[in-house]
């Protein structure tokens, strides 16, 4: 139990209404941002039966523009940039010469010549870096916007009932709007907002790209409207816990650059049939190494959770290790313990039986498809 | 709920309340709150030795896992199973019903008063 709250850090836009939200902070990539408000389960638990409002200006926002730039995506990223529709989105990949993967990031196209890449805080510099340079022999701009983009998700059943009931905020075909599209829209007379059908906690919900200062009354205008229906801010914490649910990855954990797509069960975001080149993808058609490892979801009884980095044994005895957990915890909605893991390929079958070392105790686990939570829908 | 001013503590974030031979011993609110959410308690059976220092149990939340280290020598008396059934009372009364172990012991060690305490976590 280590305090780690005392380096220079950037502040959110919001950071006023955190403080007075009573929200505790953690570093996240630099930015000192809210890790919870008053309980991790509380706000883990409104996302998935009302809605949580999320402070997100720490992601990094990367605008591409000029008449090149879908084909200067379609060489830069792991998709098919070009074939995106105007206002639709796409989850990609930044991958590196070798196949690994630089970041995993949002693209937007918000034009017939401008995308928005939305990439991680961690990853700012390394994917503002890569695409300048991977976009330079094609005619179009890069931008990095970052600083001048703040970003609020509001996640969860009540999302659209809240968001359209916003005084202010006047988004056309905002009912409508199908999940990974997106719209512009407006806050007050003059302000821009993007709107996307997008989120990381697996319910329905929208993230809206708004101007710095323009954030604290968007933020605050939200939580005003929602608070009668259920809705709380909620944390990093909580967004981790949902993300782990719906078996998204993360970066860092189930994702890096000594990973290929394949391993992570992202093959399907790599587009081979794509004509010309891109980067990685050599190493991509040249396949992982043999004996790599697979990425799967692990359920155990009980309440003990694995954690990331615990290795993974095929049998109680601990003598034969076969993989490692980069992200665990006791899933607030299942009740009990669920994990990531890359395991030997001959253990990622579903249905396997593989033992976890809890801090020493091998606890018995059994390898399950993802995601381990998915909503209802109607 | 114990006067947390008459207290005494542990630089591991543990409070500990002394009534003759037996001490009550719990997380500190501070602590609580770092770990966030508590969701599993593990503690030491009653009967068992302890050992000042020692890593007895495990205080566990949805983010990370905290140690407990016992505060004393001596014997553990009574574990609250109140808590190991309801972690969540770790958070909500960390120093009344979120106890966690008593331990009859033969000699205190030196602890930290409140004010100590208060200066070691800056507030």
């Amino acid at each position: 139990m280590t305090d780690t709250e005392d380096m220079t850090e950037r502040l959110s836009p919001l950071n006023r209404a955190h403080v007075d939200a009573g929200a505790s902070f953690t570093d996240f990539a630099g930015w000192q941002m809210p890790v919870r408000y008053s309980s991790d389960l509380a706000e883990h638990a409104a996302v998935r039966t009302a809605a949580g409002l999320f402070d997100l200006s720490h992601m990094a926002e990367i605008l591409i523009l000029g008449p090149e730039a879908a084909d200067a995506l379609d060489y830069a990223l792991a998709g098919k940039i070009s074939a995106v529709a105007i206002g639709q989105a796409k989850y990609s990949l930044l991958l590196s010469r070798e196949g690994g993967i630089i970041d995993d990031l949002v693209v937007y196209r918000t034009g017939e010549d401008r995308f928005l890449v939305v990439a991680n805080a961690s990853n700012r510099a390394v994917v503002a870096r890569e695409l300048l340079e991977r976009c330079s022999p094609f005619e179009c701009e890069v931008f990095d916007e970052s600083d001048d983009i703040a970003l609020i998700a509001i996640q969860g059943p009540k999302s659209y009932e809240i968001l359209s009931q916003v005084p202010g905020v006047d988004v056309p075909g905002l009912k409508d709007l199908k999940y990974y599209w997106s719209t512009a829209g407006r806050f007050g007379r003059e302000h821009e907002l993007l709107v996307a059908r997008t989120g990381y906690t697996g319910e329905d919900g929208f993230e809206l790209y708004v101007a710095p200062d323009v954030a604290p009354a968007l933020w605050e205008a939200i939580m005003d409207t929602g608070k009668g229906s259920g809705l709380v801010p909620a944390g990093l914490a909580s967004r981790d816990t949902l993300r782990l649910e719906a078996g998204m990855p993360l970066y860092g954990h189930e994702l890096g650059l000594d990973t290929y797509a394949s391993q992570a069960g992202l093959g399907r975001v790599v587009n081979l049939k794509k004509e010309g080149d891109f980067v990685g993808r050599a190493a991509v058609e040249e396949g992982a190494p043999p004996g790599s490892r697979m990425l799967v979801g692990l359920a155990t009884e009980g309440k003990r959770a694995g954690r990331a980095g615990y290795a993974v044994f095929s049998a109680e005895d601990g003598s034969t290790e076969i993989g490692v957990i980069t992200s665990g915890a006791l899933s607030p909605t299942l009740g009990y313990p669920i994990a990531m893991a890359y395991v030997d390929a001959a253990h990622a079958g579903e249905g396997h039986s593989v033992f976890i070392d809890v801090r020493g105790t091998r606890v018995p686990a059994s390898v399950v498809s993802l995601p381990f939570y998915k909503r209802e829908t109607n | 709920m114990a006067d947390k001013t008459t207290l005494q503590y542990t630089a591991e974030h543990e409070w500990v309340l002394v009534e003759g031979v037996v001490a009550t011993v719990g997380i500190t609110a501070y602590a609580a709150e770092k770990l966030g959410d508590v969701v599993f308690v593990e503690l030491p059976d009653v009967g068992s030795g302890i050992a000042e220092g020692k890593v007895i149990g495990e205080i566990e939340s949805t983010k990370s896992v905290g140690e407990l280290f016992a505060p004393v020598d001596g014997t553990v008396v009574a574990a609250n199973e109140a808590v190991v059934s309801s972690p969540e009372l770790v958070n909500s009364d960390p120093f009344g019903e979120g106890w966690l172990i008593k331990v009859e012991f033969e000699t205190l060690p030196t602890l930290l008063s409140y004010d100590e305490y208060s200066r070691l976590v800056g507030e």
